[in-house]
């Protein structure tokens, strides 16, 4: 290789070097992280899928529940096409957890503004938190395909 | 002392006339595909600026069948019936010999009954489960046989490529590879290691579970095998592009490629690192932190190569600039022959996949993925990669070896200048758009014209892009298909000798380092390595599949 091959080579693997330190800083020190490995539901045998996440805690009472102050979680089944329950109320800087699973189909699970943004995949738990400080009515979107009707998967977070 | 990037590039190329026919109709193949793509394309675009014109399609029952139709045709049935007619020519030309003819027309038939068994499911209603088919989406058996055989047809062209080289290399022990070929069958051995997660999923899991075999779908695990392709699937759309970037457009600007190696370094990059699907499953739960973090890592590393490429082609490109009377720092840039459609095509196309690069670069940015991941972002950057850095050069390639193949003069060679920067403008304004609608919440892969709620905040005007640039798209490229279907039916007979093809500044060396790169063996062991230490762990967790999800076909 040509020295000016070599030069621009070097810069290239610097800058990409650069951008994945600034990653990691955001991840590390920030914070700023993807969903990792969640739970996973297991219908028995011949069970329908639809049945044994109904029977699997906490989506046999889907919903949003304090668990400490200013600490919230939501319970969540996808299906198509909206969200149970559509609608979650929580008081403004209060953390809130979703935990979200589909009883058909792969959907989405996507709140624009924030960092939720998650696959919502048949047999798997979706978790995310986030801290709502401003109040207002949060979009929600299921922005995986999903069928015939799946623009108007929606769904909305209140925060008073 | 510059050498030629072919075999015998003194010698006329003898291509038996009935091969030419069958590459040429494989060809054609795709640009029909890419009509029927565009043509659901501008019913998309125009969509998201609440202009409803889908439903007049004949056939077209929901926006999602006209989408998966966009997607299939073109990503699919466009990209790999190129990439097989243009590779088996390109291979052809490095070695100068004939293909195999059973190979040739054993691959031609796959293709075209693949085609038509998916076009069928499609048009049917029977399949509106887009590009990526996630499971418990289910599909007609029809589309994903169809698929299988469209797969099929790119590794009996594989074949054929690999019958082609073991001859010649018979008759040539010890020589290096002519540049040409190599990079020819690299893109295809690159291919066939990648294209087995597909195949898995689709022969072992979607086919017999669409014809009542299986007793459900497992979707993690299908979406992981379709990822395992589906990200190096995207370079192999690129490959055969980078092939004519590489080896001819140096030629037609009157340059010439400066380094053998690097080009052979570049292809043996992408060979190498193919496990980087898991960035596209960055939010999915089920897959762990870590396993995310390093293949963000080895997603940025595979865009070295294509760094280098902008450094080798921009510098081809300056060395023609120069010698046809260019001088300073830029300045050589309006030297080049931007009055040649398939330069000044090719060269836009370049621009396009600039943008293209740096958007996809932040795809994969780990926790950057997080504000786009399944918006409209994700569109927004593969229009500018696939929809114009591949599918433009296409258009600029059919301007030289369209009349190459039917020995006929182009026709209206200003209209193909003119169309080429109408689909330019066209794709910035609609990559702007999507890419704005997307940092504004907007989703992909959703009939925005349609939605029940209040649009946030930039919605709007983003759409309004969209649907500007989408009809400045469509009219580009529909002037693309009149100047090809006025050259092949109305052309004026004119014979056409010979492709383009380069040389290169620094040859090829016989001994030292640079011959290791001509051992493809090593490589293909190095990738399946590399592929086994990111993905195995991860398939043998979910040995046997959970087959936990019903069908589910309401689409």
């Amino acid at each position: 290789m040509e020295v000016y091959e070599k030069i621009f080579a070097s810069v290239a693997a610097a800058i990409l070097v650069l951008f994945l330190g600034a990653l990691a800083y955001g991840a590390l020190v920030l914070k700023i992280n993807l969903p990792g490995h969640g739970e996973v539901i297991s219908p028995g045998p011949g069970e329908n899928l639809a049945v044994a996440v109904l029977k699997t805690p906490p989506f046999n009472t889907p919903g949003v529940k304090q668990v400490s102050p200013g600490k919230y979680e939501a319970a969540i089944m996808a299906q198509a096409w909206s969200f149970m329950p559509a609608e979650m109320d929580i008081p403004a800087g209060s953390e809130l957890t979703f935990k979200v699973t589909s009883v058909d189909v792969t959907h989405g699970f996507f709140i624009p503004g924030t960092t939720v943004n998650m696959m919502v995949i048949p047999g798997h738990v979706s978790l995310e938190t986030y801290r709502f400080e401003k109040p207002g009515t949060y979009l929600l979107l299921c922005h995986e395909y999903c069928g015939m009707l799946h623009h108007t998967m929606v769904g909305k977070v209140v925060v008073k | 002392m510059s050498t030629p990037v072919v075999y015998g590039a003194n010698r006329p190329f003898d291509l038996p006339s009935a091969q030419r026919r069958i590459i040429a109709w494989t060809i054609y193949v795709g640009f029909f595909a890419l009509a029927v793509g565009v043509a659901n394309g501008l019913a998309q675009a125009l969509n998201y600026a609440h202009v409803d014109i889908f439903k007049y399609y004949p056939g077209m029952r929901t926006y999602y069948q006209g989408l998966t139709v966009h997607g299939v045709f073109n990503a699919v049935v466009l990209t790999f019936s190129f990439a097989n007619g243009f590779v088996q020519l390109t291979m052809a030309r490095g070695l100068n010999r004939p293909c195999n003819d059973f190979l040739l027309r054993a691959g031609f038939a796959a293709l075209v009954i693949g085609a038509v068994l998916a076009a069928y499911a499609m048009f049917a209603g029977k399949a509106s489960v887009l590009y990526t088919f996630y499971p418990p989406l289910m599909a007609h058996w029809s589309f994903y046989l169809g698929l299988a055989l469209i797969v099929i047809s790119t590794w009996l062209t594989s074949a054929n490529l690999f019958a082609m080289l073991s001859a010649w290399r018979r008759e040539h022990p010890g020589e290096r590879i002519p540049l040409l070929a190599y990079i020819s069958v690299v893109t295809y051995i690159f291919w066939d290691i990648s294209s087995l997660g597909i195949a898995v999923e689709v022969v072992l899991l979607l086919l017999p579970w669409s014809l009542g075999w299986l007793s459900g779908a497992a979707p993690l695990l299908s979406r992981t095998l379709f990822w395992l392709t589906g990200h190096p699937i995207v370079y192999f759309w690129l490959l055969p592009v980078y092939i004519s970037w590489y080896a001819m457009v140096p030629k037609q600007v009157d340059g010439a490629l400066f380094s053998d190696a690097v080009v052979r370094l570049v292809f043996l990059m992408f060979l190498c690192i193919i496990p980087i699907g898991f960035h596209h499953q960055f939010v999915d739960p089920g897959v762990s932190r870590g396993l995310k973090f390093a293949v963000a890592v080895l997603t940025f590393t595979v865009f070295m190569p294509s760094l280098l490429t902008a450094f080798s082609v921009m510098y081809a490109l300056e060395i023609g600039g120069r010698r046809r009377g260019g001088k300073g720092l830029l300045s050589w840039i309006f030297k080049l022959p931007w009055g040649n459609p398939s330069v000044s095509a090719q060269v836009l196309a370049m621009l396009a996949f600039m943008l293209g690069g740096i958007t996809g670069l932040m795809n994969a940015s780990y926790n950057m993925n997080l504000t786009i991941h399944n918006t409209a972002f994700v569109p927004g950057h593969f229009h500018l990669t696939v929809g114009t850095a591949v599918a433009l050069s296409y258009m600029g390639i059919a301007y030289w070896l369209v009349p190459f193949l039917e020995q006929k003069e182009l026709w209206g060679r200003r209209l193909g200048v003119f169309q080429a920067w109408c689909y330019f403008i066209g794709v910035l304004l609609l990559a702007r758009g999507l890419i704005s609608g997307g940092l504004a919440g907007m989703p992909r892969r959703t009939a925005i014209s349609l939605v029940p709620y209040q649009e946030p905040a930039g919605w709007r005007i983003a759409g309004m892009l969209v649907g500007v640039g989408g009809t400045l798209m469509f009219i580009g490229a529909a002037l693309f298909f009149l100047v090809l279907f006025m050259t092949v039916l109305f052309g004026r007979r004119k014979e056409v000798r010979d492709i383009p093809f380069t040389e290169t500044i620094q040859p090829p060396q016989s001994r030292g380092w640079q011959v290791t790169m001509d051992r493809l063996s090593y490589w293909v062991a190095f990738s399946f390595v590399l592929i086994a230490v990111v993905y195995g762990p991860f398939l043998v967790s979910h040995l046997p599949p959970r087959l936990v999800a019903q069908p589910f076909q309401a689409f």
